[in-house]
């Protein structure tokens, strides 16, 4: 049985934690002449793309290449997707083609989940974002950077503020954030707060003003224009004067409080150019954090003979090569 | 490969160097690398995680000591570069820490507890490819055991340990395991 990283609710406190600390490893590469490992060598890796990602694609695609892996994009535009072909048939030539892990973005719900288990192939399945399902990696990248920021996570309180009834990033946060000890408050209209969501165990609200103050982060998300069939609010000028972060709000939250975005913003609506640019600000990091905490994800699930995640017990001790015995601890 | 071996408890079996002799080879050593570099210039120490690096910072402690200026100090993690890294699960990463002042035209003195079939050492000569070029490397091991899979050779060792294959050697330091000992099990 492989592993997939298909939810941030599948990873154990000790899986995270895994993940963090190799990542931290990860993003040292950044600072060397040589930005490349070999341990992906002879693997390759297909980033699979139903829905138009610039950021997360390129991301993968980089922490891919660094960790040397052959990279093979394919993208649903303008490929045999568009002229009828199913995920299943796509599935079932990337295995042919011999890929070890697909990284898959989807406007689906669950695909990523079928793809792994719908017996189709025998690739790692990395999800890349599944319809307004889950995005494990950038919940990821969000711990990784708040944790560089704000050090562990226990009891640190994180608002999440926005059209929390589209996002894939809000749901994966919320399970991660929890898993690490963080205590989440999710903030948004409540036509646009998901059914079921007193099932997640966080907190919600109404009112952005009553959250901010006790934040130690404030997390806020686009609104999915995309996603929208219905008017979830009346107006643009309306949503951002009650639920987007301005400097006068800025004003209101502590001094380490950091402000993050996954990305793409929509300056002027949920937050405006002066915040998205000031200090408080990590969208740019969050970015840097991304490359490095892919990195990580695909090492632990494809660098050795079986993945290091999701319930196997990491092995740390046995013999290091040079005849001594070892009793490892996690670094 | 040399066999599997499992981690143990307490240190049973024949204490071949106690904390004084672990002591008194490492001052050795340091003494070695100065008179062969001939001074400290240019010399930097990479440890290979984890105990290797702690040796790494005792051995800059002595060098610092007696010619009276500190000595660069880092780690080197080798686990991506092992030849064995597809034949396991993945394996948790060590900091790998090099100085600010880099290694380009260094001499780098690698340092490592145990050296056994020379695996782990070909594995830092390729990790150390990806960071720079260093004018020279040497190597140091506190215990040498022989049985080597490749042809590496120690330039500065502790103690040469004639072992059989069935053995093991555990070597203890009192930064990570509380007390320093080399043991044969």
């Amino acid at each position: 049985m492989k592993g997939h990283l298909l939810s941030a609710g599948d990873l154990s406190r000790d899986d995270a934690e895994l993940i963090l600390t190799t990542a931290e490893e990860m993003r040292s590469l950044a600072d060397r002449p040589i930005k490349k490992l070999p341990a992906l060598r002879g693997r390759t890796v297909v980033n699979l793309f139903f829905e138009d990602s610039t950021r997360t694609r390129m991301s993968f695609e980089a922490a891919a290449k660094r960790l040397s892996a052959d990279v093979i994009n394919f993208s649903a535009k303008g490929s045999s997707v568009s002229k009828g072909e199913s995920l299943k048939d796509t599935a079932m030539t990337l295995e042919a083609m011999g890929a070890d892990a697909v990284v898959v973005r989807h406007w689906a719900s669950g695909a990523a989940y079928n793809l792994a288990h719908a017996g189709w192939s025998r690739s790692t399945v990395v999800n890349a974002g599944d319809g307004t399902h889950e995005h494990p990696t950038q919940a990821l990248l969000d711990a990784f950077t708040m944790v560089r920021h704000l050090g562990p996570l226990d009891g640190r309180r994180v608002a999440i503020v926005g059209d929390v009834l589209h996002s894939r990033v809000a749901r994966s946060n919320a399970l991660l954030l929890q898993t690490l000890g963080a205590e989440v408050t999710l903030v948004a209209p409540p036509t646009l707060l998901p059914y079921g969501v007193e099932t997640w165990g966080v907190e919600t609200g109404y009112d952005i003003d009553a959250v901010l103050p006790k934040a130690d982060v404030v997390m806020m998300l686009r609104v999915q224009r995309e996603r929208m069939t219905d008017s979830y609010f009346p107006s643009t000028r309306e949503y951002s004067r009650r639920y987007g972060l301005d400097a006068r709000r800025m004003g209101a939250l502590q001094d380490h409080t950091i402000v993050m975005h996954p990305g793409p913003m929509v300056r002027g609506m949920e937050i405006t150019a002066d915040v998205a640019d000031s200090d408080r600000s990590v969208i740019v990091e969050q970015v840097t954090n991304g490359v490095a905490v892919r990195m990580a994800v695909l090492y632990l699930l494809l660098g050795g003979s079986e993945p290091a995640l999701g319930g196997a017990e990491n092995v740390q001790s046995g013999t290091d090569g040079t005849g001594t015995t070892t009793e490892e601890t996690n670094a | 490969m040399p066999p599997t071996q499992e981690s143990d408890v307490q240190p049973e079996g024949r204490t071949v160097l106690d904390a004084r002799d672990i002591d008194r080879a490492l001052t050795r050593i340091s003494h070695e690398i100065l008179e062969r570099n001939k001074g400290s210039h240019d010399l930097v120490l990479l440890g290979i995680p984890s105990r290797g690096v702690h040796l790494a910072q005792r051995i800059a402690a002595r060098i610092a000591e007696v010619e009276g200026t500190g000595i660069p100090v880092g780690a080197l993690d080798i686990t991506m570069y092992r030849d064995d890294l597809r034949l396991r699960p993945a394996r948790t990463l060590s900091p790998t820490d090099i100085p600010a002042a880099g290694i380009d035209d260094k001499i780098v003195v690698l340092v490592d507890d145990v050296l056994y079939s020379g695996r782990t050492i070909r594995a830092a000569l390729d990790a150390m490819n990806d960071i720079g070029r260093p004018q020279a490397v040497r190597l140091a091991v506190l215990v040498d055991r022989g049985h080597r899979d490749l042809p590496i050779r120690a330039d500065f060792v502790g103690k040469n340990l004639p072992t059989s294959t069935s053995e093991k050697v555990a070597v203890r330091l009192s930064e990570y395991d509380g007390s320093d000992s080399v043991t044969i099990l």
